[in-house]
């Protein structure tokens, strides 16, 4: 029993050091003893340090490694969807102000009349299907950036930030913008 | 022993050859046989599926179609059971089978979840997506790249920091009141469904921390008996390791602990403010 158990030691030390198919070839020699059993393996296997696992099979896959979609699977949320909402009509609204300013002052020089009183005449002459929604719809830039923006200002205070409360703030902020954006383009 | 071995190879054959018809398009009934049963409650899920031994081929869905009667109630029991006896190749990780190891953390119908403590949606007309945790890199199905993830964990130094010894000698004493401040941090398992759910954290996930990563951040920041808590805040103020937080509030929607990332990046971002 002893031996056998320190032959199958010395066999395992020695497989973690050497390919297993080494001691697959003299076969002859170990079946007329039968003093330990051999492992036989049908597939060669290497050893790895792990450096070279590290810097050349990883990185090597690491390369390849596709990304998980995200965006266009992520399920619509009014979280990140009112997020990306409160980003989107900030941009609108400072390049409306940057465009508009900067065409205001330079409206002499190019000839241009940017004065209310002109801006308000020629608008009044556009028909009404276009007229309402464009009002309407500057209007809701402004009034939805307002609205969510005082959200992110009562969370920075590390308050409401209940996931119920979140959505029903959420929601009180699109009814609120669209009421008071329909509100002003009737104005 | 080799006619063991034959005798599996036998076995397997059908198995295999059932397995290479499966692509994205395949009839999904030929999966299994129940599916023809007439009372079976047939539910079809469509699986991202990616191998990395075929690098050049696209990432694709799999569909796959089991019977719920069949099946244990939760999303991990439907895996396994395609693992065992539809398709041995299917990936993923999965251990304690009840979200405390927060293994089978993945994208289930368009959400961050343990697949262990989603119930499968009793609806069979409607078919279920399953994808790894978005925006990470796949290794392989279903199984995400977590190393950036627990380097950013390392980075924050997640263990008690102090100078002084314990003023009995033994423990280092807490108030109940302070106790009280770790709840509903210290619980998380760092499963990575906030964090890969947060779009701040899919753009910038090199230099921002992501929503787990700032409530451990926050965990240690506000227990009363570690020392370092200035040092804490120090490498926290920055713009990107917290500031990329625009409080979209994704991470707190998705947890499936039930736990509030987002107030905890609040709390550190009032605290940074104030000191």
């Amino acid at each position: 029993m002893l031996p056998q158990r320190m032959a199958q030691q010395t066999l395992r030390r020695l497989a973690v050091q050497n390919p297993a198919y080494r001691f697959a070839i003299p076969t002859a020699a170990v079946a007329s003893t039968n003093a330990f059993r051999l492992q036989r393996r049908l597939v060669a296997t290497q050893s790895v340090s792990p450096e070279e696992a590290t810097e050349s099979i990883l990185a090597k896959q690491r390369l390849v490694r596709p990304v998980a979609p995200h965006l266009s699977i992520y399920k619509p949320q009014i979280t990140w969807y009112l997020s990306a909402l409160e980003r989107v009509t900030g941009c609108f609204l400072s390049a409306g102000f940057y465009v508009f300013g900067t065409l205001y002052l330079a409206a002499p020089m190019l000839g241009l009349h940017m004065e209310s009183a002109v801006m308000a005449a020629s608008f009044a002459t556009w028909p009404l299907l276009i007229k309402f929604p464009l009002k309407a719809f500057v209007a809701w830039l402004f009034t939805f950036h307002g609205f969510n923006s005082l959200r992110h200002l009562v969370w920075d205070t590390a308050s409401a930030i209940q996931n119920g409360t979140v959505n029903k703030t959420g929601w009180t902020v699109v009814g609120l913008s669209v009421a008071s954006a329909l509100g002003l383009a009737m104005l | 022993m080799a006619l063991r071995l034959a005798t599996r190879r036998m076995a397997l054959a059908p198995q295999a050859f059932r397995r290479g018809m499966a692509t994205a398009v395949e009839t999904p009934a030929s999966n299994l046989k129940e599916t023809s049963d007439p009372n079976a409650k047939n539910k079809t899920f469509q699986i991202y599926r990616w191998n990395p031994d075929e690098p050049t081929s696209k990432p694709k869905m799999q569909s796959y179609t089991i019977d719920l009667n069949k099946t244990g109630p939760m999303m991990l029991d439907a895996l396994i059971r395609i693992k065992n006896e539809v398709d041995p190749t299917l990936t993923f990780r999965r251990s304690c089978r009840e979200g405390i190891c927060g293994s089978c953390a993945m994208n289930i119908d368009g959400v961050n979840t343990l697949a262990c403590l989603c119930r499968i949606p009793t609806d069979t007309t409607k078919e279920s997506r399953i994808y790894p945790l978005p925006h990470t890199y796949v290794v392989k199905d279903l199984v995400p790249d977590m190393t950036q993830f627990y380097k950013q964990y390392k980075s924050i130094k997640p263990y008690l920091q102090r100078n002084t010894p314990p003023a009995d000698g033994r423990e280092n004493l807490q108030s109940k009141a302070d106790r009280r401040k770790l709840d509903g941090l210290y619980e998380c398992i760092l499963c990575a469904c906030c964090s890969t759910s947060c779009p701040s954290y899919w753009w910038n996930s090199e230099e921002y921390l992501g929503p787990a990563v700032l409530m451990q951040s926050y965990r240690w920041i506000a227990d009363s008996r570690d020392e370092k808590t200035e040092q804490r805040k120090d490498d926290l103020n920055n713009s990107m390791s917290v500031y990329r937080c625009h409080t979209i509030l994704n991470c707190s929607r998705t947890c499936p602990k039930g736990l509030n990332p987002g107030l905890a990046i609040a709390e550190i971002k009032k605290s940074l403010a104030f000191s």
